[in-house]
């Protein structure tokens, strides 16, 4: 192809180029305007003051979020590994019947959990039947992190579904005739081949579950008020839009914190894998 | 191997049970014949009659299918020729930028992406003084913007897979270029195009956060619709609407599957030849 004709070709990015710049750079820049401004338009350190008030919402925030991600990766691992082990055929049954939750409603996903959970819910009524005393279950911390492993667990099952389906039986054969049992065949082999899926898994779920808003306010009853909530209330509700885009700003920079950390932990464990072949 | 034992076969089925008792729930309370999403009572089709006559739910639904097809298919376009360009770029500081803008939708919270399109959408609206900014426009930018990293995520591996030298041979053979990338790279990118098509229209059906923050009042969706209805307690039309996209959205996928297999059997033909 000679250089007029390549030159065509790339500008056919020029449309995309253009939206992405408009669309995605600016509106990030207007978010940092927003932080620094007060609704004037004039410069202010307030909004960046005004957050420390906010210091137990995103800690709260955090720990739920890393709570609900390690559930759901102890849930889907060995799930994902079953799978993997099954027939071709039936494997792609398993992941459609993983997949096919998440075309229902979310909102509505979560509503029913309120359904089953009340405390006139399906399950206290189903122990009451059982002549039990009834469970508070609703507007607790436990209620809003189940429902992020609800609404995320296909999420993290998936990616990791992906790499180990591609694990060469062979490596782990191998590990066995070499001697390794069962832990150290996990732990050197299995483990090791899967970790971009984990980490792919995790980004999946605690970018969701950390910024999350409806899950709080309909299981937590707005008594466990996360990030999201705040948020969504200075722009939905108070109409702060100064301090909301600050918010915004720092839910960003830790969430990009929290995956630089991740990226750094699962690079230096390629590494090592590298090293020992 | 491939033998699935005792213990892993009740795992799976715990796990499987977690996932859909509560659609269980939504699609058995749909037929409810009382008004409670809680206490059965009997059955009936009540609340599907009643759904098909509250004007709101079917205006959004036709503002969600008008919204889903224009957005899946300008961010389809757009993003087709985005990577048709990008893939002819040298692997430089340039390219992996463009790519890691384009990227940042998909990995920036939900939240703070339709926070931050509003922000830009309600300053523009102040600027030029219009009053109610927010509506089908917004939602339909917002919508193209985060479809557009799946559409080129989609296609770009497609694009890698060609031989270069096929468009190449082409022109050799007295093609024009814009007739090469017709004739030899669209067919061979078709699988990818598609499958990022569909992405992006059922990504645009489902969307609540991002949308939440760039409509208005003039223009509802119907994830939108079900968040103001959640908001007071819930009657079974709500369930018996969410069980009907579900349905559809069901059979659109068994569609595209089976459409896939055979072409994936017909590729495996074609390959045998």
């Amino acid at each position: 192809m000679n250089k007029k004709n390549l030159l065509r070709q790339k500008l056919c990015a020029a449309p995309h180029l253009v939206w992405s710049a408009i669309f995605i750079v600016v509106p990030l820049v207007m978010v940092a305007y927003y932080s620094f401004t007060n609704a004037e338009g004039q410069f202010t350190l307030e909004n960046i003051y005004r957050l420390s008030d906010y210091t137990d919402t995103f800690l709260r925030s955090l720990w739920y979020g890393i709570v609900a991600t390690l559930i759901c990766l102890v849930i889907a691992y060995p799930l994902a590994y079953i799978i993997s082990q099954m027939k071709v055929r039936v494997q792609t049954t398993m992941m459609m019947l993983v997949m096919i939750p998440m075309w229902m409603n979310f909102l509505i996903r979560t509503y029913a959990w309120m359904n089953i959970l009340e405390d006139s819910g399906i399950i206290n009524k189903f122990l009451s039947l059982l002549g039990m005393e009834p469970v508070h279950m609703i507007n607790t911390g436990g209620a809003v992190i189940l429902g992020m492993v609800y609404n995320f667990l296909p999420y993290m099952i998936l990616p990791i579904y992906t790499v180990l389906a591609k694990l060469d039986r062979s490596l782990v054969e191998a590990a066995q005739d070499l001697g390794a049992g069962k832990v150290r065949v996990f732990s050197k082999v299995i483990f090791p081949w899967s970790v971009s899926g984990v980490v792919s898994g995790i980004t999946m779920v605690f970018v969701p579950s950390v910024s999350t808003f409806y899950i709080s306010q309909k299981l937590g009853g707005g008594t466990f008020a996360l990030i999201g909530d705040v948020i969504e209330m200075q722009f939905q509700v108070s109409n702060n839009f100064n301090f909301g885009a600050a918010l915004s700003l720092v839910l960003m920079v830790l969430i990009l914190i929290c995956m630089a950390v991740m990226n750094k932990f699962s690079s230096s464990e390629d590494v090592g894998g590298g090293m020992v072949l | 191997m491939k033998k699935t034992t005792l213990p892993s076969t009740i795992y799976v089925l715990l796990v499987f049970a977690f996932l859909y008792v509560p659609m269980l729930i939504v699609a058995v309370y749909s037929f409810n014949s009382s008004n409670s999403t809680g206490v059965m009572e009997g059955f009936s089709l009540r609340w599907y009659v009643e759904l098909f006559k509250d004007e709101e739910t079917i205006k959004a639904f036709y503002n969600t299918i008008i919204l889903a097809i224009t957005s899946a298919v300008t961010s389809t376009v757009i993003g087709t020729l985005a990577a048709l360009g990008i893939d002819k770029m040298k692997k430089s500081w340039r390219r992996s930028g463009i790519m890691t803008v384009t990227n940042i939708p998909m990995m920036n919270p939900e939240i703070v992406t339709g926070v931050s399109m509003m922000l830009l959408f309600v300053f523009i609206g102040s600027f030029l003084k219009i009053n109610g900014v927010l509506g089908f426009w917004t939602l339909f930018i917002a919508h193209v913007t985060f479809s557009l990293p799946y559409v080129i995520l989609n296609i770009m591996p497609k694009l890698q897979q060609i031989n270069p030298n096929l468009a190449e041979a082409a022109q050799d053979l007295g093609c024009a270029p814009g007739k090469a990338i017709r004739k030899v790279v669209l067919p061979a990118i078709k699988p990818g195009i598609m499958s990022g098509f569909i992405m992006a229209f059922t990504l645009s059906l489902d969307d609540f956060i991002i949308s939440y923050f760039v409509s208005g009042p003039k223009f509802q969706t119907l994830p939108i619709r079900i968040y103001s209805m959640t908001k007071k307690r819930v009657t079974p039309d709500m369930y018996a609407l969410s069980t009907i996209i579900f349905v559809v959205i069901l059979i659109l996928l068994v569609i595209v599957n089976m459409n896939g297999l055979k072409g994936e059997q017909s590729g495996k033909k074609g390959a045998v030849k």
